[in-house]
């Protein structure tokens, strides 16, 4: 099976703007004609909307919290990079795709990389223009600050809630066109399924979580911007209903999913402090700049870390890699420290926990000053742990924060089934084995303003008077399934409460397909897992009716499918017998624990094809042309 | 440590609701004020019964779902916490907590301690926003923006939706959170254009919900976790009276004539 | 869709009624205050400034004309103040929705809290003073001299349950000042960003200066310092 993903011929620089001048037009007078269902609101889903909506399409959006505005794009910290090159450090557009290129371990596409860093300049225009409150500098232009180990300063940030900032910017233009009528706001409502009629997306299915209303919606087609999946690892940064339902659903309805088991383990966060541990607070990385990170030198000391002399204190990152130290990229530093707790050297009561010590910061730059610099990040450490990190060290631990696998997308957006666009996290286009701090509200933004408004009105161009209703008998059969899938659900009456499933599954995608993953584990993950979703069938309870707000309910549906995307995650882990990026098979690294890749034989992003029920995916392989890059092997020696 | 609780339980929209007691065992105090309630509902699920429905999302304070009353505080008694971030280190063993959902006639209550905040998305779809189509931007250092400006409207930008100020107004006012949408976009140059047309839809659409009246009692400001100051209703005001009487007719018409 | 509100019938367009309104109304309060620290001149000074209040603006305007005319503004600001008063609190309570079963204060100072109840006390005790030093009502004041302002005074607040009633009015006038006059800052949007410590500063000195003032009279009389 041959994968086109509509690449544009000719110079990288070119293929955007030359595709674009050729991509098809929907006459204004049509345009409201096209109704266009639109799943999500974060910064992809709601910039999508409000800019299709400015265009004139007839609109309908979803999302499951109570307000678009909540999306859990709201929760990024650091900032956005765009290749503007204020700074005149000598950043350019071909820069900034270099740099995600090589972070991403070259498995992602070039064109598509470059389209973003392109487009990447326009964001910035179109936030200020929205009056996102970027940072300044006292002549009243833009600051910039260097982030995730970037060599120059590209990062546009407001305070430490960019991603905040830029959703609002997103919501207040998706609320103009909902006051307008071109956008109709359909909020605490969750996609169960997509409907295809003719090998064409035409709807969806969703259940309103207030009321457990199943209804209908049809549409010309269908976008899923749901953003991404780390929550089949139970603890993560994500927002507790972060979901894999939407893409997931649209996998089982032939959507190919590439990339599954790239997913992203961010080393600061907060360590998880018991049982009950519901979520990981992410700590901005900017800490590893003055912080040191130490374990105890033998594994088991459990002494104050005040009464650890530094002879006895293993720095393990400056002592393993000299010239980045503390620095090194998140993966280095996730496994790093991951190696260390499984040696038993891990601080804190779970153990599960490494130090980030300011005290020689403190010592060297003063107390003010690092107050002014991690102030409010310091605050905030003391809410959640009742520590005063001024006085002792931080605790800080590994925790999935990022999916770069989703649904597999051509060049312009459109899933494998014809009428289905992906956008933002829940695709798997940019970002390749890894990403790059800062990059992916960037991803999300390109997608929705300026990438889909051009391809979407391409496709719909093509489809003008082919109307169906929900009544089309298509929109009944999947409606039933919903409906019975909902009513097994609800039967479930055994003695383990949905969380305590979910959990379990986390830990085994944890341990066995998380920082570093083995053929061995990997294989007894592909039996456990299975083995756990039938005992989920089995033995979970779920209590009240689909009448009313259920959250028993709505974790159940996520978790079931978390199940079989977890299954997949590791069978493609297993395929991928190859280290990149994120991805690292204890098999193949150097005697320094570096990953090794093997561009001859996975320099291609993986792409699963559902079979049907209880039948494996089959596997197809884009490959992937470089072109305009070298490849080389990482070091942070 | 072990907690008494008292939690509001209504099952649908208009329904009559009461305090329920719970009992609350063995709680860390390294706890969330939600993951008590997680593990609270656990017990209620293997129980059988019917889990405390609450709203919650990002449990790190920014999205603004979670808001519970907590001992007649709302997010609780530690200033600047959403009550995803209140931790139970905070409380003592034996304490007694009432636990309610935001009461307001603008927030009705769906089911237990969720209520429905529309109402906020329908205040900034009367004006909150800047018209700028995508793709009419320019160059974004052609206008520049003193830095105090840009760090005022950011000051006011950070507000979290949650409704916290009217859940502790006395009034039911929300005159915190629109002031600061108001005055986030009104600070800024790109803010202009729309300025006092905004004020006025915003104002009026807030006065429609059925909100409170503000006679300044600043316990919205207590409780909101971002800490945005009652500062900005005052200037809210003023650009309302300015858009009222000194503002040309002319000037308040916006491009796309919202109704 | 709702009709469009007109100027003044948004909670704003009210509250900016009463703080115009209770501006005058303060205005009063502290003039009257200050006239009435005449009475420690003595009856001639005292009874003097009274008369001279009725021959304001003379020869150009008629006996007492200005006097009528202030007072009809004084009169128009309380009827403003006292309905937008009632309008607003009208509001507010019906958007409470609910009571909490329990509640606590975090910041709001006594002031505000007392804002409604000191506004009735005030209502009646202006009912009452008008009652008892201006008409001289018998069944207030018996012993009223039409004219003697200085007696009045003297006479009424020599009933020690007379003297204590304006004392308790008059702190809750104080306490109604002080959130009142800083209320007008941020209702009027006078306040500026980071400004609002020192709108109140001045209103709890303004506040404090008429409270002073007015506590001090009934006092007086009592401890025979005027008589
Ligand atoms: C803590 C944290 C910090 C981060 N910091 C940064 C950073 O500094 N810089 C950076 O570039 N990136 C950062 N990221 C990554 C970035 O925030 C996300 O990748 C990006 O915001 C995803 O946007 P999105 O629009 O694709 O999805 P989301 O914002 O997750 O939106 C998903 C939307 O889909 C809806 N939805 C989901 N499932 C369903 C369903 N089944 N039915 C209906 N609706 C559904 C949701 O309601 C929501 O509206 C961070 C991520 C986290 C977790
Ligand atoms: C000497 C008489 C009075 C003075 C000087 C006075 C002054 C003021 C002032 C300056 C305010 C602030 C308005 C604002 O918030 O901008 C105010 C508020 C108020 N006044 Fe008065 N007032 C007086 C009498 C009264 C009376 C007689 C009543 C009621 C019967 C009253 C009821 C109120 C109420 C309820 C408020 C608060 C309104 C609100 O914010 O909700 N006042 N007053
Ligand atoms: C202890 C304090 C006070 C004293 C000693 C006092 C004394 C007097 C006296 C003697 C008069 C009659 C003047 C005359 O007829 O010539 C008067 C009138 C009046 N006082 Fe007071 N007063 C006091 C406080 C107040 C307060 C607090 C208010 C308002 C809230 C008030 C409102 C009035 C009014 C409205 C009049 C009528 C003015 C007019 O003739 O139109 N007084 N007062
Ligand atoms: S102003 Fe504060 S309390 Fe009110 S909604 Fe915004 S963040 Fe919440
Ligand atoms: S508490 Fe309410 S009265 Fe005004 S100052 Fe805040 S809105
Ligand atoms: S859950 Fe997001 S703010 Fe509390």
């Amino acid at each position: 099976m041959i994968l086109d993903s509509k690449i544009p011929s000719g110079p990288l620089a070119e293929k955007w703007d030359h595709h674009k001048g050729h991509l098809r037009l929907v006459n204004p007078a049509n345009k409201r004609k096209f109704h266009v269902l639109m799943v999500g609101t974060g910064l992809a889903g709601g910039s999508a909307a409000a800019s299709l909506g400015e265009l004139g399409y007839n609109v309908t959006c979803f999302c499951y919290q109570d307000s678009a505005r909540r999306a859990h794009s709201i929760a990024a910290q650091g900032g956005i990079n765009a290749a503007k090159n204020y700074q005149n450090d000598g950043d350019s557009v071909f820069r900034l795709f270099y740099d995600t290129v090589k972070g991403g371990d070259f498995r992602a596409r070039e064109a598509n990389v470059y389209r973003l860093a392109q487009l990447s300049v326009n964001i910035i225009d179109q936030a200020v223009a929205q009056g996102v409150p970027f940072a300044r500098e006292y002549g009243g232009y833009l600051a910039n600050r260097s982030f995730g180990g970037a060599q120059v300063s590209r990062t546009f940030y407001a305070r430490g809630q960019t991603g905040q900032q830029l959703l609002l910017g997103c919501y207040q233009a998706l609320s103009r066109q909902v006051a307008r009528g071109t956008v109709a706001m359909v909020p605490k409502t969750e996609m169960l399924d997509l409907v295809l009629i003719d090998g064409v997306a035409r709807g969806v299915v969703t259940r309103n979580l207030a009321t457990g209303e199943i209804r209908r919606w049809v549409g010309d087609a269908v976008v899923l911007a749901t953003g991404g999946y780390s929550n089949v690892f139970y603890l993560s940064t994500n927002a507790k209903g972060c979901n894999t339902t939407a893409i997931w659903r649209a996998h089982r309805r032939g959507a190919f999913f590439a990339n599954p088991c790239f997913t992203q383990i961010h080393p600061t966060a907060i360590p998880p402090s018991g049982e009950y541990q519901s979520k990981l607070t992410l700590m901005s990385e900017s800490l590893r700049n003055d912080g040191r990170i130490w374990v105890p030198g033998r594994s088991g000391d459990r002494r104050r870390p005040s009464d650890i002399p530094e002879a006895e204190r293993d720095y393990y990152l400056e002592r393993r890699y000299p010239s980045f130290g503390n620095l090194v990229p998140r993966d280095v530093a996730s496994r790093a420290a991951k190696q260390v707790v499984d040696e038993g050297r891990g601080v804190g009561a779970t153990g599960l926990g490494v130090y980030l010590d300011f005290a020689d910061a403190i010592g060297r730059l003063g107390r003010d000053t690092i107050a002014d610099r991690y102030g409010n990040l310091f605050e905030m450490y003391e809410r959640i742990t009742g520590e005063n990190p001024y006085q002792v060290p931080m605790r800080i631990y590994p925790a999935p924060h990022y999916t770069m696998g989703g649904l597999w997308v051509d060049y312009n957006l459109m899933s494998s089934i014809p009428g289905l666009f992906v956008i933002g996290e829940a695709n798997f286009s940019d970002h390749g084995a890894n990403r790059l701090g800062a990059s992916a509200l960037m991803q999300g933004l390109a997608d929705g303003y300026f990438v889909l408004p051009y391809t979407l009105g391409d496709f719909l161009a093509s489809r003008m008077g082919e109307k169906v209703g929900v009544e089309h008998p298509a929109f009944a059969e999947v409606e039933d399934g919903v409906r019975e899938r909902r009513g097994r659900l609800l039967s479930l009456s055994g003695s383990r409460t949905v969380d305590s499933f979910h959990r379990e599954l986390g830990r085994i995608v944890w341990d066995e397909c998380g920082m570093s993953r083995s053929g061995q584990g990997l294989k007894t993950a592909i039996e456990r897992i299975p083995a756990l979703a039938e005992q989920f069938w089995r033995e979970a309870r779920v209590t009240g009716d689909g009448e009313s707000i259920n959250q028993s309910l709505e974790k159940a549906g996520r978790v079931a499918d978390f199940f079989e995307l977890a299954e997949l995650m590791c069978r493609d882990a297993l395929t991928r017998d190859e280290s990149c990026g994120c991805h690292l098979r204890a098999e193949h690294q150097t005697p320094e624990g570096e990953a090794l890749r093997d561009d001859v034989r996975f320099r291609h992003a993986a792409v699963w094809q559902w079979q049907g029920e209880g039948k494996p995916q089959i596997r197809h392989q884009e490959e992937l042309a470089f072109e305009n890059v070298q490849l080389s092997q990482r070091s942070y020696k | 440590m072990n907690l008494t609780l008292f939690v509001w339980r209504q099952e649908s929209r208009g329904a009559r609701g009461r305090m329920v007691r719970y009992e609350a065992p063995d709680v860390s105090p390294d706890m969330s004020f939600l993951e008590m309630l997680d593990v609270v509902n656990e017990r209620l699920i293997a129980q059988g019964e019917r889990p405390i429905e609450f709203e919650h999302d990002c449990r790190e304070g920014i999205c603004g779902s979670c808001g519970l009353v907590v001992n007649g505080i709302a997010h609780g008694p530690m200033p600047a916490t959403a009550t995803c971030q209140l931790h139970m280190r905070h409380f003592k063993d034996g304490d007694t907590l009432y636990v309610e959902p935001w009461r307001s006639r603008g927030f009705p209550v769906i089911q237990d301690l969720v209520v429905d905040r529309g109402a906020f998305d329908r205040i900034v779809q009367a004006g909150g926003f800047i018209t700028a189509a995508t793709g009419n931007a320019p160059e974004a250092n052609s206008l520049p923006v003193g830095k105090e400006v840009a760090e005022m409207a950011m000051d006011a930008a950070e507000c979290i939706g949650c409704g916290a100020c009217v859940a502790q107004c006395p009034n039911g006012a929300a005159h915190l959170f629109t002031a600061a949408k108001i005055s986030h976009l009104g600070l800024l140059p790109h803010g202009q254009p729309e300025r006092y047309e905004r004020v006025l839809g915003m104002v009026e659409q807030m006065e429609r919900e059925g909100f409170g009246a503000c006679s300044n009692f600043r316990e919205c400001e207590a409780v909101c976790p971002k800490g945005i100051s009652t500062d900005w209703i005052a200037r809210m005001n003023r650009d309302y009276f300015a858009a009222r009487l000194f503002v040309e007719k002319s000037d308040k018409k916006r491009a796309g004539g919202v109704g | 869709m709702a009709s469009k509100p007109s100027s003044w019938s948004s909670s704003l367009g009210k509250k900016a009624v009463m703080a115009v309104s209770g501006l005058v109304l303060f205005g009063f309060v502290l003039a009257h205050m200050a006239g009435n620290l005449k009475m420690y001149q003595g009856r001639e000074v005292y009874n003097h400034y009274a008369e001279g209040l009725r021959e304001l603006g003379a020869p150009f305007f008629p006996e007492s004309g200005v006097l009528w005319v202030a007072r009809a503004v004084l009169l128009a600001a309380a009827v403003a103040h006292v309905v937008a008063a009632w309008q607003v609190t009208r509001q507010s309570r019906a958007a409470r929705g609910g009571r909490y079963a329990r509640h606590q204060v975090v910041q709001a100072d006594y002031a505000v809290r007392t804002l409604r109840w000191g506004g009735v006390i005030l209502l009646l005790f202006v009912v009452y003073h008008l009652l008892h030093l201006t008409f001289g009502n018998p069944a207030v004041h018996p012993d009223f001299i039409p004219g003697d302002v200085f007696h009045n005074v003297v006479v009424g607040f020599s009933n020690p349950l007379i003297a204590v009633f304006y004392l308790v009015a008059n702190v809750a006038l104080g306490f109604h000042l002080y959130h009142g006059v800083w209320s007008v800052f941020q209702t009027l949007g006078v306040n500026r960003v980071g400004m609002q410590e020192r709108w109140r500063a001045a209103a709890a000195l303004f506040a404090f200066v008429v409270t002073a003032g007015n506590v001090s009279f009934p006092i007086a009389v009592l401890t025979g310092v005027v008589s």
